[in-house]
């Protein structure tokens, strides 16, 4: 029906959930901006980082 | 001979008192929690209100579209129950999906394991999302 890689599923997830937590967990368009771009960094590099660890215990 | 710790400090902080609850506070986070975004849309935050209900609205479709199950009220596992209120949180966007019979009862596809993450978290982001509109309406948050 609708299907989307592990790497595409991750970061259409780090999209929504960083606009969230950028125009909720601060108080200035600035900041919100700021804080959605960090959240977004962290859940994407997370992503890869994490992958990278498996990779590396794998072989 | 050391000094006592300076105590002034404790009783001069301020302290935060809840403030009543009206009829108007609780209008708006019912209906933040009811429809995605309408809470902050409602008191002119709209920008705000537009990116917070395509956010959480997108997330929960997609979810639906990747066949991700949608948990029904239970009294079983405990991870089921939670499943229930991560979905609940989404209002009507969940009311609407079980009275038309929408979505997955049990996971028939392995990438539909990221569609229930994904229906789950948009509900937890509009309970974020409805706190936040809460903040805004008493003053907390500008």
């Amino acid at each position: 029906m609708f299907e989307l890689s592990h790497f595409s599923a991750a970061v259409v997830f780090a999209v929504f959930a960083s606009v969230v937590f950028g125009i909720t967990q601060r108080n200035t368009a600035r900041e919100m901006v700021r804080y959605g771009l960090y959240c977004f960094v962290l859940f994407v590099g997370g992503v890869i980082a994490a992958g990278w660890v498996m990779w590396l215990i794998r072989r | 001979m050391a000094s006592n710790p300076d105590t002034s400090s404790t009783s001069t902080a301020t302290r935060f008192e809840a403030p009543p609850l009206t009829a108007r506070t609780v209008g708006i986070t019912a209906l933040a929690w009811l429809v995605p975004g309408a809470g902050h849309l409602l008191q002119r935050r709209w920008w705000r209100g537009v990116l917070l209900a395509v956010s959480i609205v997108a997330m929960f479709v997609f979810g639906i579209l990747m066949q991700g199950k949608v948990y029904s009220p239970n009294t079983g596992d405990v991870l089921d129950m939670l499943g229930f209120l991560g979905d609940l949180g989404s209002g009507a966007l969940y009311l609407v999906t079980k009275a038309f019979g929408l979505g997955h009862s049990a996971l028939e596809i392995a990438a539909a394991d990221y569609g229930t993450k994904f229906i789950i978290v948009a509900g937890l982001l509009n309970i974020i999302s409805m706190v936040d509109a809460y903040d805004i309406a008493i003053g907390k948050k500008s």
